[in-house]
């Protein structure tokens, strides 16, 4: 089996030949193809007006493979999306790859191949690349960096401070699949689903908001820590509260079946292809439709609402008239027993 | 201590089987349940069956409930 | 069957909550105590408190292993994994509990080979992966979890496992009701029994609480109509004088318990005196391995036992393991102990009373 060697990262030709046969073979971006030491773009290229949005994420997922995804496809997903989260319209990728030697090529390939199918179904191009070799022990197999760029048209006015008492939270979709799809797929849970990760680039999704002529107050992409995670970011130190209805909140029977087995809760659960919005209340609906005409939103739903209560808190109503503050869980989601 | 959540074996196989809850399927231990049988409901902790659930209990058990709830709320 | 949701039918709950509170009117004040830690997150999750009427007030005794393991315990654990070949498997509740000096995965963060598990089976399969390494599996739980380390012991020894062992840390819950109620600090009306605990030891375990305490118990499951249910038989049996035992978990739950489960854990584990964070020192309310089975026995293996060692300065968890206070009359509470930054055990574990207590949402 051929693997990454310390050669295919020196520099020299070995380092070229991967760059060509790997790479390029599967980024045939023209400005990625100049193998420049930066990539150059034309300013119109960028609408006048508006504002710039550029992010950077990291991957560093174990397996490299899951069902429904890759560390390829998610790294363009988790930075387009939260490009898209800024109310950008992403347009250019850079991709760092960070190989352990050993890791095989055909592995590889796979990322690179999908990677780049996501960036074209995206609509966003790499136009700037590095790789890097490390010794075998280290970045568990690959680690990728991308980095995006995407243009904010004038007034979309994304903040928190946008978000009043009677707002509406929507969610695009159900909780917890791709945090729970992973865990799964790990050595040793002998758990068996049909799950699947939810990872999807988003940008689609929220420009048919804007679309829509929706007023959307605030975005943001779920990832790790969950929508129970967003909603905590939402609310902290704002002079506004946030609840939720348990009963709202959209989750497949079976990550409602793998948390209860593994004692977690699916508002904490990774996702890496659900958008949070918070609209005002009476625009709801119009949101809701536009986000269940597009295949990654058939299942979006209003959660909850800003409240002039509790400010800074977020409150779950259970399904029984009683409530619990929602806090951020205080470190790793560990399967329990208790 | 006490996470134990009622699943449905679908697969016995002498002291290990699978058990299924809304699609989930694992493996589990059926040495502390010798007597369990497919189609039975488990109780699993830490991937041990600890008890057979009695479904004629269980019966009773939501007769009883809903009895309780809807005299308490008619009255 | 339907499952769970039928024991979710919040009309269900409803009419529950409202015979409580029919029952309850005019009484002077009643308090409950659960000895499971999975009741009181249940009661947490799930809202349940606030909707009791104020007369009826359920308290959180030492149920809930990971709180009550001692401090001195947490340090033998992380002393086992710092030794070179050894691998600590553990439950993942065990992780974040501090001991003297920081927990599990402060010392996994420091280099020491320690491995979330969710059944002792996986430590086996560890152990026979890597037949190099020590596996060491952290056995931490009550009635319901010790028959299931000795079922893997049992495996072991069948199999041939040599390479494997347990780190007894088990602990009994009747000792532990007998020495919350012995101490007579708390004026109790009742007792929520712990339903997975008495799948394993029978409803016919706790007959001594009628008996010897005048005191009723409920045996509940973990739903919310199971818990909710079990405070009505509570305060039913409050209202008649006759205190019992009532299975209010019979789908789960017989009079004799799991046999099967009893007898193995009969044959791989004896009765010892154990160290409880909380009630201190109570004889014969802990597990270990009998000698047949000192080859798996961590402790013995490794030469290695939890040693006494001082609960943090200014933790209160002792207090709240016995009823004596509530997790916000501690001075610590919200303040420099929260699951962020735990102090003591009942904020780390998520059925901790105080961790339980601290998603509540208070009246406002």
């Amino acid at each position: 089996m051929a693997r990454v060697t310390l050669g295919h990262g020196s520099g020299g030709e070995l380092t070229r030949r991967l760059i060509h046969d790997v790479f390029l073979k599967h980024l045939p971006d023209p400005e990625l193809g100049r193998l420049g030491d930066a990539a150059v773009l034309p300013r119109e290229g960028l609408p006048g007006g508006g504002s710039l949005a550029f992010t950077t994420d990291s991957y560093v997922i174990t397996p490299l493979e899951f069902p429904g995804g890759d560390i390829g496809h998610l790294a363009v997903c988790g930075t387009v999306n939260d490009l898209a989260a800024a109310g950008a319209r992403p347009l250019w990728l850079t991709a760092g790859w960070i190989l352990e030697e050993g890791l095989p090529l055909d592995l590889l390939e796979r990322q690179v191949a999908s990677l780049a199918a996501t960036a074209e179904a995206a609509g966003v191009r790499v136009v700037a690349g590095d790789t890097k070799v490390v010794p075998h022990g280290l970045a568990d197999g690959l680690y990728i960096n991308t980095a995006g760029l995407g243009w904010v048209p004038p007034g979309r006015l994304l903040r928190r401070e946008s978000v009043q008492p009677g707002d509406a939270i929507l969610v695009s979709g159900t909780l917890g699949d791709h945090g729970m799809a992973v865990m799964l797929a790990r050595q040793g849970m002998r758990l068996q689903t049909n799950l699947v990760s939810d990872a999807a680039p988003l940008n689609e999704l929220v420009e048919r908001l804007f679309a829509a002529g929706v007023p959307v107050h605030w975005l943001r992409d779920a990832t790790r820590g969950g929508l129970g995670g967003v909603l905590c970011e939402l609310a902290e130190t704002r002079p506004y509260g946030v609840r939720v209805e348990a009963t709202a909140l959209p989750v497949r029977p079976e990550v409602e079946a793998a948390a209860e087995l593994l004692g977690l809760d699916p508002l904490f659960v990774a996702n890496e292809g659900k958008m949070v919005a918070v609209v005002p209340g009476d625009q709801a609906e119009a949101a809701l439709t536009a986000w269940r005409a597009h295949p990654h939103g058939t299942q979006a739903a209003q959660v909850g609402v800003i409240t002039e209560e509790r400010p800074g808190q977020v409150l779950l109503r259970t399904a029984y008239g009683g409530a619990r503050v929602l806090r951020l869980p205080a470190g790793e989601l560990l399967p329990r027993i208790c | 201590m006490c996470l134990a959540v009622p699943t449905m074996l679908t697969e016995k196989r002498e002291d290990h089987g699978t058990v299924e809850l809304a699609g989930v399927s694992r493996e589990v231990s059926l040495l502390l349940v010798p007597e369990a049988q497919v189609g039975d409901y488990l109780l699993v902790h830490a991937g041990y069956g600890i008890a057979v659930l009695d479904q004629g209990e269980a019966q009773r058990t939501l007769s009883l409930l809903n009895e309780i709830a809807s005299a308490s709320l008619d009255t | 069957m339907s499952g769970a949701s039928s024991y979710r039918n919040p009309p269900v709950v409803a009419g529950l909550l409202d015979r409580v509170r029919r029952l309850a009117v005019g009484r002077a004040p009643l308090r409950f105590m659960e000895f499971c830690g999975g009741h009181t997150h249940a009661i947490a999750e799930y809202g349940l408190r606030s909707l009791l009427p104020d007369n009826v007030r359920l308290s959180s005794g030492p149920g809930c292993p990971v709180c009550v393991t001692a401090s001195g315990e947490v340090d033998a654990a992380i002393a086992l994994a710092a030794r070179p070949g050894v691998t600590v498997a553990t439950f993942g509740d065990m992780m974040r509990v501090p001991g003297t000096a920081g927990s599990l995965s402060d010392a996994r963060a420091s280099g020491a080979d320690v491995r979330v598990v969710y059944s002792p089976r996986d430590a086996l399969e560890i152990a026979r992966a890597c037949p190099a390494a020590e596996v060491v599996f952290l056995g931490v739980g009550f009635e319901t979890t010790a028959p299931v380390v000795a079922a893997a012991v049992l495996e072991a020894e069948a199999s041939g496992v040599s390479n494997f062992s347990v780190l007894s840390l088990h602990k009994l819950t009747p000792p532990a009701m007998r020495a919350v109620l012995d101490a007579g600090e708390v004026r109790l009306d009742g007792i929520i029994g712990p339903g997975h605990v008495s799948a394993v030891l029978g409803s016919e375990a706790w007959g001594f609480l009628p008996r010897d305490y005048r005191l009723g118990c409920a045996v509940a499951g973990f739903e919310p109509t199971d818990v909710v249910s079990a405070v009505v038989a509570l305060v039913e049996m409050v209202a008649g004088e006759e205190p019992a035992v009532v299975n209010a978990y019979g789908r789960a739950v017989t009079a004799a318990g799991n046999r099967v489960a009893l007898q193995m854990l009969e044959q791989v584990f004896a009765p010892a005196d154990r160290e409880w964070r909380g009630l201190g020192f109570v004889p014969n309310s802990g597990l270990q391995l009998r000698p047949e089975y000192a080859d798996w026995d961590a402790g013995l293996r490794f030469d290695i036992r939890p040693s006494s060692a001082p609960e943090p300065p200014g933790c209160r968890c002792g207090e709240v393991l016995r009823g004596v206070i509530e997790p916000r009359q501690c001075p610590l509470f919200g303040r420099a102990c929260s699951p962020a930054s735990p102090v003591g055990p009942c904020m780390v574990s998520s059925e901790g009373a105080c961790a339980a207590h601290y998603s509540e949402a208070e009246e406002q």
